[in-house]
């Protein structure tokens, strides 16, 4: 695992995180994810190739609803905490 | 120097549940009222979760099934990543290593003069959810978009081809042939205008050099086809200009990134698609919200009793079974599976099925268009044109009263007309068959009488004088038997 | 003993003896709230006409002898990332400072069934993410016991809130240790249960393969009564788990028999402060005092769990919060060029740094060509992790660790160096990475006069063995009795 960070690969995970930086939290999260990131590459001691990965705390499956339709919310209510709407749609700058 | 086209197709349908794939939301079409079929689970909301609906699942199966796919035993649910306004929750809910079914294939006939058939291989179909809807400014004032989150949550499955297509009408071919058999097997309604089936297409050209080596050009997809013929003109213009810009430039899969272009249906042209930056990262993972979906044998087993027979296999069967012709058995089984029930009834039960064909395709077919009916509300119910056709075929009835009686029956005023109403019509308009000469004796011999120089004509060698004759005593009798009063006036005036 | 200061079932059993209203209990926490949250910054907001409103609704129906709610007339504070609907829900981020979500979770849905009376929303770390509430973006949460030091966190609210005499009862979410944690530090009953016993709906996500509702209370007893309200399945979340809730209440009071009681060696490691090593080792002695035998158990992945919480947590994180975009709802930024710009703009302003700092973590995780080294090796380990509790739990019933390294920090002791804010979490984070119940209780006190707690852990859906072992304890000891002046 590679475990600095430069400027560049911390601004390419900004962008792909859609957070926009000052120059100085570039600097200090490119330290800090470093240091978590070296810190993390202790798990390389564990060889786990035969190991399923667990992606849920609970192995359930096979969890439906079934296909009843149930109350939708007003169209107020839907754009009640939107930053901007006409009415009836949700606003955002021009796309294209 | 020639080159070979490679297509491969990526069809979205909507599945035909109630609500949505997870969330209890309507899936109706509801352009007109923006952003009232939504909840918290759809809306993104914080805090809302997704529970799987149980249905969408069922017919993603039963397509699956139906493009003979297999169905693995175990699939999970993944986050698809990317900011886009119509995606309130900034990750779509989807299938990515593990997808319901895969490894499939569906065959179309590549020509219906040589019947030449084709297996199309199928990577896979998953399941997933679809997006909201944004509208743009269209004024190029640069004014703000607009989000309708009606369609956010309704469940798709996509339909991944191998790049097995071979021409822009072998992909129209194979979509027309999955969008019959989607609507046979009754999982999607496949309304192309309402958005319900969607297609990009993976275009390049395997290029023959004359030093005998391929080249492939670079991979283009195209979005936003809408209609059959726009995959068709669309792929038709990229395929030019592919070849085109391979002329000009020499460029190849390896030289350039794959591109994606969206098909401008006014103009006609494919257009650059302005490069989403990060588009390639989705950093899919599995969703923790979701359970993973186990399948058995049984289940597997189940929904395989409930396919119907696959238009293809129908369609060799009508020709076979019922004599018909490969235009006539291809126009009913396009016409989907509630027009093909009714042939099938009316042709099993008339016991002529050249027949039925005729009836079908031509008078009930005009009516349904005329009318704008669908065939579930056509007024006459197949077990009534089975009687109608039967009382043709016994001659109790001309095929032209046969018309009359049916016309009579579709303009019956008080509900469905039973099989009852096809003797009272026939009484009502006195159109049973005479072919008792005795009783058309005497009128044939008023006729004689009264046409002196028509017989006169007849006798001289004109043979077109006696169809006016007949005419005349077919006016006074409309059930008469044309081919007895035929000859009544051939004895009469030799 | 007074109104403030008394358990949720004495002063359950005052009202149903008349001795008391639910109108003077939610008053008292009230008045104790505004007297006192000034220099705690327990809440967030209090909702305190509404909450009068519901006392009195509660006593109306006592006196005409209605059916009540197992909780009726009880004041519950709520972790402000658990919606409730109509009152703002601002996951203590200036990205939902105005959010009032149309729809109540379903743990409020239980709650006000029961009858309780949701007086106010309590301050967490920005989206759960931190360990002290430092990372509020409106306030810093003191510990009641000595206000230099840190309530802990992220449910530093919460916590504080039960300690101070403020709500007999709050719930909170535990995603890494996030109960249990200011449980201990504020000396109070923490449990975060098996992940799947309570319903996530309307728990707003940090991490969810992690998170867990879970309550505080004065005592064990307490903390039964409020898990039997909102433990059970709830088809809204897929993830809740379809298992029959037991009477936690009715079996507390009987002792486990031929109890086993794991315990780490890995308490000898460095890093472990005398004081809390010193209270884990009396609290063993006491349940040895009781008949209990004492199996030291090896938990080999232990020291991975840190490493594991940090790839999983983030990158779930990075997802989970990738919705605030400023489109559909929250904060938008005032100014910005496009809507790319938009989205990044309006997050950069509204995230504070733990959030971006794990955002980033995340989406670096998930990211192509570091999934399979990151994201992928620790689902493994977390494997790995869990089936050391498996092993472990054949041969114990319950397992006793500390909950934190260290007593109660004080506050901008660890703000500048988030490592090591998160390698104490150590003795936590196993749990959520495991799905297993954990309990925080009180167990000894600093010599600084600062609570330290106990924790104990038991196998998935073991709720009611860990509270009845919780119970055992706490009937020998006093610790639970002490109240910060
Ligand atoms: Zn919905």
């Amino acid at each position: 695992m590679s475990v600095s960070l430069s400027q560049d690969d911390v601004l390419k995970v900004a962008s792909l995180s859609r957070l926009k930086l000052s120059e100085a939290e570039v600097n200090s999260l490119g330290q800090q994810m470093g240091s978590v990131l070296k810190y993390i590459a202790m798990l390389d001691e564990l060889n786990t190739d035969a190991i399923e990965p667990m992606a849920h705390a609970i192995e359930i499956s096979n969890v439906f609803r079934e296909d009843e339709l149930q109350t939708s919310l007003p169209r107020e209510k839907a754009l009640s905490n939107a930053p901007q709407t006409d009415g009836n749609y949700f606003l955002v700058p021009a796309i294209l | 120097m020639d080159y070979t086209v490679i297509i491969g197709l990526e069809v979205h349908v909507q599945l035909q549940t109630r609500t949505k794939l997870f969330c209890g939301c309507s899936t109706k079409f509801n352009p007109d009222h923006p952003n009232t079929q939504t909840c918290p689970v759809c809306l993104g909301l914080p805090g809302a979760l997704p529970v799987l609906n149980r249905e969408a699942f069922h017919l993603g199966m039963k397509t699956g099934l139906a493009i003979n796919c297999e169905i693995p035993a175990f699939t999970k649910w993944d986050r698809k990543q990317y900011y886009y306004p119509d995606l309130p929750k900034a990750y779509q809910i989807s299938q990515y290593d593990l997808p319901m079914s895969q490894n499939g294939w569906l065959e179309i006939e590549l020509d219906p003069e040589t019947r030449e058939k084709k297996k199309i291989g199928i990577i896979r179909a998953h399941l997933e959810e679809d997006a909201g809807k944004n509208s743009h400014d269209e004024s190029g004032r640069g004014q703000d978009s607009k989000v309708d989150l009606n369609r956010c949550g309704t469940p798709l499955i996509e339909i991944v081809s191998e790049p097995d297509l071979r021409s822009a009408q072998e992909a129209r071919t194979y979509l027309e042939e999955l969008k019959l058999l989607l609507t046979y097997i009754d999982v999607s309604d496949c309304n192309m205008q309402e958005g319900s089936l969607r297609c990009d297409a993976n275009v390049n050209l395997h290029v023959h050099q004359a030093n005998g080596e391929t080249v492939p050009t670079p991979i283009v997809e195209i979005k936003n086809l809408n209609s059959f013929r726009g995959v068709e003109q669309a792929i038709e213009y990229e395929v030019q200009r592919q070849w085109k810009h391979w002329q000009e430039t020499g460029l190849s899969l390896k030289d350039v990134p794959k591109e994606t272009r969206g098909w401008d249906a006014d103009r006609g042209v494919t257009l650059e698609q302005r490069g989403k930056e990060d588009a390639a990262d989705y950093r899919y993972f599995p969703d923790p919200d979701l359970a993973p979906v186990t399948v058995t044998d049984a289940e597997r087993e189940r929904v395989s009793q409930e396919l119907c027979e696959r238009p293809a296999d129908r369609r060799a069967r009508f020709e076979e079974s019922y004599q018909l012709s490969v235009y006539d058995a291809a126009v009913i089984i396009d016409q989907g599976l509630a027009v093909a029930d009714y042939f099938e009834t009316v042709a099993e039960s008339c016991g002529n099925g050249k027949q039925a064909a005729n009836w079908v395709t031509q008078d009930v077919l005009r009516e349904l268009n005329e009318r704008g009916l669908d065939i579930s509300k056509f007024p006459i119910q197949p077990d009534v044109l089975a009687a109608l056709l039967q009382k043709v075929n016994a001659e109790e009835i001309t095929i032209k009263s046969g018309r009359t009686v049916f016309q009579e029956l579709l303009n019956y005023p008080e509900g469905v007309p039973g099989i009852e109403q096809i003797q009272n019509i026939i009484e009502d308009k006195g159109l049973a068959l005479v072919s008792d000469t005795g009783e058309l004796d005497s009128i044939v011999q008023a006729v004689v009488d009264k046409n002196e120089k028509a017989v006169a004509d007849f006798q001289s060698g004109k043979q077109a004088a006696l169809g006016a004759l007949i005419g005349q005593v077919m006016r006074e009798i409309k059930g008469a038997d044309p081919k007895a009063v035929r000859e009544l006036f051939i004895a009469k005036m030799s | 003993m007074s109104i403030t200061s008394a358990t949720a079932s004495e002063l359950l059993a005052k009202m149903n003896s008349g001795e008391i209203s639910s109108e003077e209990i939610t008053s008292a926490c009230l008045d104790e709230i505004s007297r006192r949250d000034g220099s705690i910054n327990a809440f967030l907001s209090v909702q305190q006409e509404a909450a009068l409103e519901k006392a009195r609704e509660v006593d109306r129906k006592r006196k005409a002898g209605k059916p009540l709610g197992k909780l009726a007339g009880l004041p519950v504070a709520l972790k402000d990332n658990i919606c409730s609907e109509g009152v703002t829900t601002t996951c203590a981020s200036k990205m939902l400072e105005h959010f009032v979500p149309p729809y109540d979770a379903h743990i409020v849905e239980q709650l006000k069934a029961a009858d309780a009376v949701l007086i106010g929303k309590t301050n967490l770390d920005e989206f759960a993410m931190g360990s002290s509430t430092e990372n509020s973006a409106f306030k810093t949460t003191t510990n009641p016991w000595n206000t230099a030091y840190a309530a802990g966190g992220s449910s530093g609210g919460s916590a504080a809130a039960v300690s101070a005499g403020f709500a007999p009862l709050a719930l909170g979410s535990d995603t890494g240790g996030s109960i249990r944690q200011p449980a201990s530090f504020c000396g109070v009953v923490g449990l975060k249960p098996t992940y799947g016993r309570v319903s996530r709906y309307g728990l707003v996500a940090f991490a969810s393969s992690l998170d867990q509702i879970g309550p505080f209370a004065r005592d064990v007893t307490d903390a039964a009564l409020i898990l039997g309200t909102i433990a059970g399945k709830d088809r809204r979340d897929t993830t809740s788990l379809d298992a029959a809730v037991p009477e936690y209440t009715s079996t507390l009071e009987q002792p486990l028999k031929n109890l086993k009681v794991g315990y780490i060696e890995l308490l000898h490691e460095e890093g472990l402060h005398a004081e809390v090593k010193e209270a884990t080792l009396r609290a063993l002695d006491v349940y040895k005092s009781l008949g209990a035998e004492m199996v030291p158990i090896t938990l080999p992945h232990a020291k991975y769990c840190v490493a594991t919480y940090y790839i999983i947590a983030p990158s779930e994180a990075s997802s989970n919060l990738a919705r605030y975009d400023g489109v559909h709802y929250g904060y938008r930024a005032p100014h910005f060029e496009n809507m790319i710009d938009m989205y990044a703009a309006s997050r950069g302003e509204a995230f504070g740094d733990e959030v971006k700092r794990r955002i980033m973590l995340g989406t670096y995780a998930l990211s192509s060509g570091y999934y399979d080294a990151y994201y992928l090796k620790a689902l493994k380990v977390r494997r790995l992790i869990r089936n050391d509790f498996e092993q472990a739990f054949q041969s114990v019933d319950i397992i006793a660790t500390p909950v934190t390294p260290t007593p109660a920090f004080t506050i901008g002791e660890l703000v500048d160096d988030p490592l090591a804010m998160y390698l104490a979490d150590i003795f936590t984070t196993s749990a959520n990475l495991s799905g297993i119940p954990g309990i925080s209780i009180p167990a000894g006190m600093s010599k600084n006069n600062l609570p330290i707690g106990l924790q104990l852990l038991a196998p998935p859906l073991e709720e009611e063995r860990l509270l009845r072992a919780a119970r055992m304890f706490e009937r020998e000891t006093d610790w639970h009795l002490k109240r910060p002046v």
